[in-house]
């Protein structure tokens, strides 16, 4: 593991021997009893109490996610204002401290390693444990998050932000997550609500518990607040670890670049018969993926929200790529409001972050009906639309087989400024299925229509004649061919017009 | 003309890294071996010939055509249209859905394309149409030649009664016995004396083993005589008994048999095919470690005598039951080719399927029986797509994420029909290939077999590998003794895989750690930029702590220029390798002793699971640390089984005898689920009131899909 840096450059304290003899100097004395005391957080009885709901404490927790001698804790020896005692750890919230609530002086703690993340390029993990705000210390701790929240947007597209929430997390501690680039969380052990159960019964009347309200299956299934869930503490750290090794510091580094022995002119020849021959029969897009990808490795994100998309991490000859793939073992593959919402957010991550992006493509459209269009899918839609266009990062599409109508223009088409446009000779690209177009342009009148059809526009001809696809390749081919690509890439240099920042349709 | 002569075999391509793929592709043209039969480009044969068939032999048929010149038709069902078969034959047609019986069984289907295509000659290879004499009748008034013998010998070798009474005309050894009413247990005991002990006694009229009982002397026969005639009368009111020689311990040997239209039959020796599991053959090979050259010659002579009293013509196979005494009875004869048929040609140097071509196209035998030698030694294993765990293999689906045929290990046939990508499917046998070795002795044969055991990359689906590993490793088959009872006999509580001696143990945990830290060292290598230096010191050593079975295991790993020192239980291994971690076989040197391993997965967790031994092992690997802090990690709750009824495989529901609300004792069925020609009865685990059905007749249910739930 290269660098799980929280933050580095260490403070310099300087430690406490106590002299011999004579009178011992009073200041080197009392620096050892407060680390002493600071160390153990809560106390002991504290942390055996979190032992026993099944989680660690903070400073076993950074044992874990860091290799071994890389932490310097800074400001152990800060105190919460309204008590005489605290320890919290960089951008780590100890539940041993006082529940974890958000003081002042933790707010500032947090901050300080935030603004030195930013400043020298390193990504923030915070893992979060934290019962809010600490109500004594009211409108100080409600700054406090302000505060946070603040440097979370600043750094956002910055440095890589990543929340693991690790017990309760509620209230305003949870609008920094939320604003953070991925929020991992643990099974069972972890919860995110604006208000608990208890407000929830007494305002709407409704019985639910913290785990339905806002455990770790609600967030990575029904919500999509979440990107991922662990079994346990351990599970989650190490995980986290892996992950990290995907990102690149800051968005002033291109993506990593790992030791790879996968390679790259590998030939898949099962891709060859990968797609059925019946166009509504379903496949899994990520048997393609894991077949094409350094050594079977994908790291999914969200992989239980909008199963329709399948978005995630993995390496093409060794270097990070952003994957994104219509599922069309999921509702066939279909965009609608959460596919496209998971979908954009992905994207523009990776464009922020200088890892280019593959898309596989088998669309059939968007979803129709009134559940959709009420909810508004023309505007998120909108959203995955505005992230594949906006992006400048290298950008490879293949086309497994259908692309049908404005779904084809937002899976990262060769208008949208896509680099390398792929289609397999299963690919159909088109206005509409077959079925489809011929009822509307013949309602129905013509017989052999639907063959003809086929025959013109379901498949890739139309669209690479007219250079929308830049070849038709056989499907063996295409981890070769997407390597070379990625290599050719590396150096591609594009920008947009000025301007403040974009307005995505939110 | 003399076939004798060693065989040589197939130029073998040495693998570059990284082309698996390519070669799986590769296997299927460079697979077989050169026979020793000449391939005459000037015999006239058929032009254009169909298989029948599907999977490995629709592809050995194929092959054996590409090189006598004969165009090839393949049918297929739709499942199949990307089947290997289908691309290696010249044309290919499909005859209907999944289903065997509306495709590969399909009879009007298969003569329609025949017709269109023009095919002079029909393979039916084995199972589906092979033993099919109305089949061989359609084709016959069509003027199309099946490659198999006349329809007389079908007919009369696919019925048990008129197939023994023809045998005993023939001379051949039958099973002594008595089938009829026995008027009281004097005469019972006669005719037992008569037969000789021990006898097997039961009512005619019970079906298979039920109601049979063993006597091994006088009084055991009145007991028998008693019981079986009671049952006989209250059962099936039907008084006939059948007392039968009880053959203790009995092998599975079966002759080859090759025959002309001209009255010629030769005996091409025999397979051992003993080890058995639910009278299907796993492991079979030739020649047999049992006969001695006069008992081979006797069986074989009176197997050609049958043969030729039917006026058998093609290969042939006559089963023979043989006892600890060398006494062998006839069983059945099978009038097609074998599965097991590779191991034959690779001690005889024929090519069977050419031999079968040849006779259909009228041609006598080139040999005589002086020509046929044994020479060397040869072993099969059949490889299946299954779960060895469960009752000796229960059928398991998927599609092979990874392939890769062992074909660089020298001395080894693949007769397969599928490749990486391949989906196998519920609908048909779930065999992958049959994987031969050849030796110029069985120690040589059985010592390739392991290799290439351990160099078989199979990924995707539950496969065998690890019973066949353990089964030719095992001292009582090195040693040859076996019976058809083996693998009972050997696994009475079921197989449970390799059990690692204490320095296996050792080198497995010593080589898991290994790889371990091989990946840890290469995540810290970033090629291009360089990440922030963070690490204050580089590591050089870990501490480990490895999960394995129920045992928890420090170890301690220190990198020693490209090898690691390893300690487990206070010794120290050294583990060499490449560590290339993206291979799917891993050469590992541990202190001296080399081993093939295959990583099968791992995750960011620390579980891996390492195929070692054959056997695939699940371990968590993690640092001392971390293991010590998992104590706290909360015990989650397993999901109670008792209650729910989940398919144990892939197959399709035949039955559901309950429906919510019904009261169900422990035992009793509560459906039925049918995968790859077996039915299996579901029961429930304790007794219960049913609160949800999930499943219907004639749903199709993947493996662990919840079929019942109690409450």
């Amino acid at each position: 593991m290269a660098a799980v840096r929280v933050l580095r450059r260490a403070v310099r304290l300087c430690r406490g021997r106590a002299a011999s003899g004579a009178r011992p100097p009073p200041v080197p004395q009392r620096i050892e009893e407060k680390r002493r005391a600071a160390l153990l957080g809560g106390g002991q009885a504290r942390i055996d109490a979190q032992h026993k709901r099944g989680k660690l404490t903070a400073r076993e927790r950074i044992l874990l996610l860091l290799d071994p001698d890389s932490f310097d804790e800074y400001d152990m020896f800060v105190e919460h204002r309204c008590t005489d005692f605290g320890m919290d750890s960089s951008k780590n919230k100890d539940f041993t401290v006082f529940g974890g609530s958000l003081s002042g002086a933790h707010a500032q703690k947090i901050c300080k390693i935030m603004d030195q993340a930013a400043m020298v390029g390193a990504p923030v993990i915070g893992l979060n444990d934290s019962g809010g705000a600490r109500i004594q210390e009211g409108v100080e701790s409600l700054a406090g998050y302000a505060d946070i929240f603040l440097r979370n947007v600043l750094c956002s597209g910055v440095i890589p932000q990543i929340s693991l929430i690790m017990g309760p997390c509620a209230g305003g501690a949870v609008y920094s997550p939320a604003l953070t680039d991925f929020t991992f969380m643990v099974k069972d052990t972890s919860y995110l609500f604006i208000t608990g159960p208890d407000v929830v019964k007494s305002v709407t009347n409704e019985d639910v518990t913290q785990e339905q309200l806002g455990g770790a299956k609600t967030h990575t299934a029904v919500s999509g607040v979440a990107h991922r869930a662990f079994e346990n503490d351990i599970d989650a750290l190490l995980n986290l670890r892996e992950f990290f090794n995907y990102l690149p510091l800051s968005n002033r580094d291109p993506a990593p670049v790992c030791e790879c022995h996968d390679p790259s002119d590998r030939l898949v020849p099962e891709l060859d018969t990968i797609v059925p021959s019946e166009s509504t029969k379903a496949y899994d897009m990520l048997d393609i993926i894991h077949s094409i990808v350094d050594e079977r490795e994908f790291f999914e994100i969200m992989p239980t929200y909008a199963r329709n998309i399948v978005v995630g991490f993995a390496r093409m000859n060794g270097r990070t790529v952003g994957i994104v793939g219509n599922q069309p073992k999921v509702a066939s593959g279909c965009l609608d409001i959460n596919s496209s919402v998971k979908g954009a957010r992905f994207v523009r991550f990776c464009d922020a972050f200088n890892i280019p992006l593959i898309t596989f493509v088998d669309v059939p459209g968007f979803l129709p009906g009134t559940a959709q269009e009420y909810g508004g899918i023309i505007r998120h839609g909108a959203k995955l639309l505005f992230a594949f266009a906006e992006a400048t990062v290298p950008k490879i599409t293949v086309i497994t087989r259908k692309a049908y109508g404005g779904a084809y223009d937002v899976m990262s088409s060769k208008h949208l400024r896509g680099d390398v446009n792929y289609a397999w000779p299963t690919a159909e690209v088109a206005v509409m299925g077959a079925k489809g177009a011929v009822q509307i342009i013949f309602r129905g009148k013509e017989a052999n229509a639907e063959e003809e059809y086929v025959d013109k526009f379901a498949n890739p001809f139309p669209a690479a004649m007219r250079g929308f696809v830049d070849d038709i390749i056989q499907p063996s081919t295409t981890r070769t061919r997407i390597c070379h690509d990625l290599d050719v890439l590396a150096s591609k240099s594009q920008s947009s017009p000025w301007k403040k920042h974009a307005n995505i349709p939110l | 003309m003399a076939v004798a002569g060693f065989l040589r075999w197939g130029g073998r391509r040495a693998r570059l890294p990284g082309w698996e793929t390519l070669c799986s592709r590769w296997c299927l043209i460079t697979s077989h071996k050169l026979y020793s039969t000449v391939y005459d480009p000037n015999e006239k044969t058929f032009e254009k010939l169909l298989i029948a068939n599907r999977g490995e032999i629709a592809c050995r048929v194929i092959k054996t055509c590409k090189k006598m010149g004969i165009k090839t038709v393949a049918i297929h069902s739709d499942v199949d249209a990307n089947a290997v078969h289908v691309k290696m034959a010249d044309e290919a047609v499909c005859v209907g859905p999944a289903p065997t019986s509306k495709s590969y069984l399909n009879m009007d289907a298969i003569m329609e394309v025949i017709r269109k295509t023009r095919a002079q000659a029909v393979h039916p290879g084995y199972g589906f149409l092979s033993e099919n004499k109305e089949f061989a009748r359609r084709l016959a008034s069509e003027g199309v030649t099946f490659i198999g013998p006349d329809t007389h010998a079908i007919q009369a070798m696919g019925d048990k009664i008129e197939s023994k009474l023809l045998a005993k005309n023939a001379k051949v050894n039958t099973i002594p016995g008595f089938d009829g009413v026995v008027k009281d247990a004097d005469e019972a005991v006669r005719i037992a004396r008569e037969i000789g002990y021990p006898v097997m006694i039961k009512a005619s009229a019970g079906g298979g083993g039920k109601g049979m009982r063993i006597a091994w002397d006088d009084e055991e026969t009145r007991e028998g005589f008693r019981f079986s005639s009671q049952e006989a009368a209250s059962s099936f009111g039907d008084d006939r008994l059948l007392i039968e020689k009880f053959i203790d311990n009995p092998r599975h040997i079966e002759i080859q048999v090759l025959a002309d239209k001209h009255g010629n039959a030769l005996w091409l020796n025999e397979r051992e095919c003993s080890i058995q599991r639910r009278n299907q053959k796993v492991v079979e090979e030739a020649p047999s470690t049992f006969l001695d050259p006069e008992t081979r010659r006797a069986m074989g002579e009176q197997a050609v005598a049958l043969a030729k009293a039917v006026k058998y013509s093609s290969a042939g196979t006559v089963e023979f039951l043989v006892d600890s005494s060398k006494n062998f009875y006839f069983l059945e004869m099978n009038t097609r080719l074998q599965v097991e048929h590779p191991v034959t040609e690779c001690i005889t140097g024929l090519d069977l399927v050419q031999e079968m071509i040849r006779v259909a196209k009228g041609y006598p035998l080139r040999h005589t029986q002086a020509d046929i030698p044994i020479n060397g030694w040869a072993v099969e294993c059949r490889v299946y797509a299954e779960d060895p765990y469960k009752s000796f293999g229960l059928p398991s689906i998927g599609k092979l994420s990874q392939y890769q045929e062992p074909l660089h290990v020298p001395n080894v046939r693949v007769d397969s029909g599928i490749q990486q990508g391949s989906d196998i499917s519920i609908y048909y046998d779930p065999m992958i290939s049959k994987l031969i070795t050849y030796g110029s002795n069985r120690a040589e044969a059985l010592k390739r077999m392991e290799e290439a055991l351990d160099n078989y990359v199979i990924r995707g689906v539950a496969h065998n590998i690890s019973l066949l590993r353990e089964v030719i490793i095992h001292p009582r088959f090195v040693q040859g003794d076996i019976s058809t009872k083996f693998l009972p006999e050997v696994y009475p509580d079921g197989f449970k895989g390799h059990k690692l001696t204490d320095l296996e143990r050792r080198q497995l945990l010593a080589t898991a750690a290994s790889l371990y830290v091989a990946e840890q060292l290469r995540s810290q290598r970033f090629l291009g930029t360089p990440r922030i230096p963070i690490a204050k010191s580089k590591r050089s050593s870990w501490e480990l702590s490895v999960h394995l079975g129920d045992g928890i295991y420090p170890v301690a790993v220190s990198k020693d220029g490209s090898s690691f020192s390893v300690e487990v239980d206070g010794m120290k291994l050294n583990v060499t390798s490449e560590w290339n971690l993206a291979s799917p076989l891993l050469s590992v040197t541990i202190d001296g002793t080399q081993r093939t391993i295959q990583r099968i997965s791992r995750n960011a967790s620390g579980e891996t699971s390492i195929q070692f031994l054959g056997t695939v092992y699940k371990l968590q690997i993690l640092t001392k640390v971390a293991a010590e802090l998992s104590k706290y990690m909360p015990e989650k709750a397993a999901e109670d089984t008792s209650s729910i009824l989940r398919s144990p495989m892939p197959g399709t529901v035949v039955a559901v005898s309950v429906k919510p609300g019904d009261m169900v004792s422990e035992g009793q069925e509560i459906c039925v689920i049918e995968a790859m020609k077996m039915q299996n009865s579901m029961i429930a685990a304790k007794t219960g009131k049913v609160k949800a059905v999930h499943c219907k007749a004639g749903d199709t249910v993947g493996e662990e899909d919840l079929l019942v739930e109690l409450e």
